[in-house]
């Protein structure tokens, strides 16, 4: 693990147009610059209320657990919590930017273990994710096993990519 | 109270193809905070030899009949959406959705089981093209909290 991860700003706080055209344009890792046990360093990534109501509104998903407190207490749960479909695509993330190319993902599959609870303040919650090359397979597939926490417990189980690399 | 049994095996195929378009694509994007140039600039995208902007592979999730696949809004099935949780995910991809995508996605209940006091929902998922090309396939578990009959 690297002793200080990059944190990523979400994107509505960056120029998005403004990332480099091609710099993640072509898969920059081969199959044989892999091996069994190569890491890909931890990255945070921050949550904050405003980025599920975000989510929310661009998947459609507004089941009030996500953005209500209200809701959440009713529901019998710590608080309002991120969709776990938010908390996948981070993890996604850091797969699909090591690779470079989407085209290169043919699999990926995450158990959700433990809600990520997303308090209304300005600090919201912190997800931190790295991954590390589990298996090398036939037709320069390799599986990369990843992990992901936040306030120190795993909020992914069993959270696997297979990738194709050129 | 648990959940009709009724409804596992059934098929849901929404009634229209769902529409994958440029910005409800970089609107996911940057929803996931995602700023992939592929996901946002067209230009980018083409000239990494895909049609147009391509989608992030968990926008799949957006293609879906219903919420998540099932007619949540049926009474008959009796699912309560604020006691739903997500169990788990899995996506096989064989190629990325991209933009003009016009997805026919299929989603079947396999399975409604009781789990302590709680009730796992199991369904699989199809998307193929309207011309028919297989795009992914999904398997989703939702957990359904408290719903199980109490033992006894």
């Amino acid at each position: 693990m690297s002793a200080s991860p990059a944190v990523d700003g979400r994107a509505g706080e960056t120029a998005v147009g403004e990332t480099a055209v091609g710099e993640t344009m072509t898969a920059m890792i081969g199959y044989d610059d892999v091996e069994v046990g190569t890491e890909l360093p931890e990255r945070l990534f921050p949550l904050r209320r405003a980025d599920l109501v975000r989510y929310a509104g661009a998947s459609g998903d507004f089941n009030p657990i996500h953005w209500s407190d209200r809701a959440a207490a009713e529901a019998g749960l710590p608080g309002v919590i991120a969709h776990g479909m938010l908390t996948m695509a981070t993890a996604a993330r850091l797969v699909t930017d090591w690779i470079g190319d989407p085209r290169a993902l043919v699999e990926i599959g995450v158990k959700f273990s433990s809600p990520v609870v997303v308090p209304d303040d300005d600090e919201g919650a912190t997800v931190s994710v790295r991954g590390v090359v589990e298996k090398k397979l036939d037709g320069n597939r390799v599986v990369v096993n990843l992990t992901t926490r936040c306030r120190g417990e795993k909020v992914l189980m069993a959270s696997r990519a297979t990738v194709r690399l050129p | 109270m648990p959940l009709n049994q009724d409804f596992v095996g059934r098929c849901f195929v929404a009634e229209v193809p769902f529409q994958v378009g440029r910005e409800h694509i970089r609107k996911f994007a940057r929803a996931v905070g995602d700023d992939n140039p592929l996901y946002h600039d067209v230009a980018a995208a083409r000239a990494a030899g895909f049609a147009d902007l391509v989608a992030p592979p968990t926008f799949l999730i957006n293609a879906m009949p219903g919420t998540l696949g099932l007619p949540t809004d049926d009474p008959a099935l009796g699912l309560d959406y604020t006691l739903v949780v997500h169990g788990e995910q899995r996506f096989q991809l064989h190629r990325p959705v991209v933009a003009g995508d016009e997805l026919v996605t299929s989603s079947t209940l396999t399975s409604i089981r009781a789990v302590g006091r709680n009730e796992l929902l199991v369904t699989t998922y199809q998307y193929e093209t309207t011309g028919g090309e297989q795009v992914a396939t999904g398997i989703c578990t939702l957990v359904s909290r408290g719903t199980a009959a109490p033992r006894g």
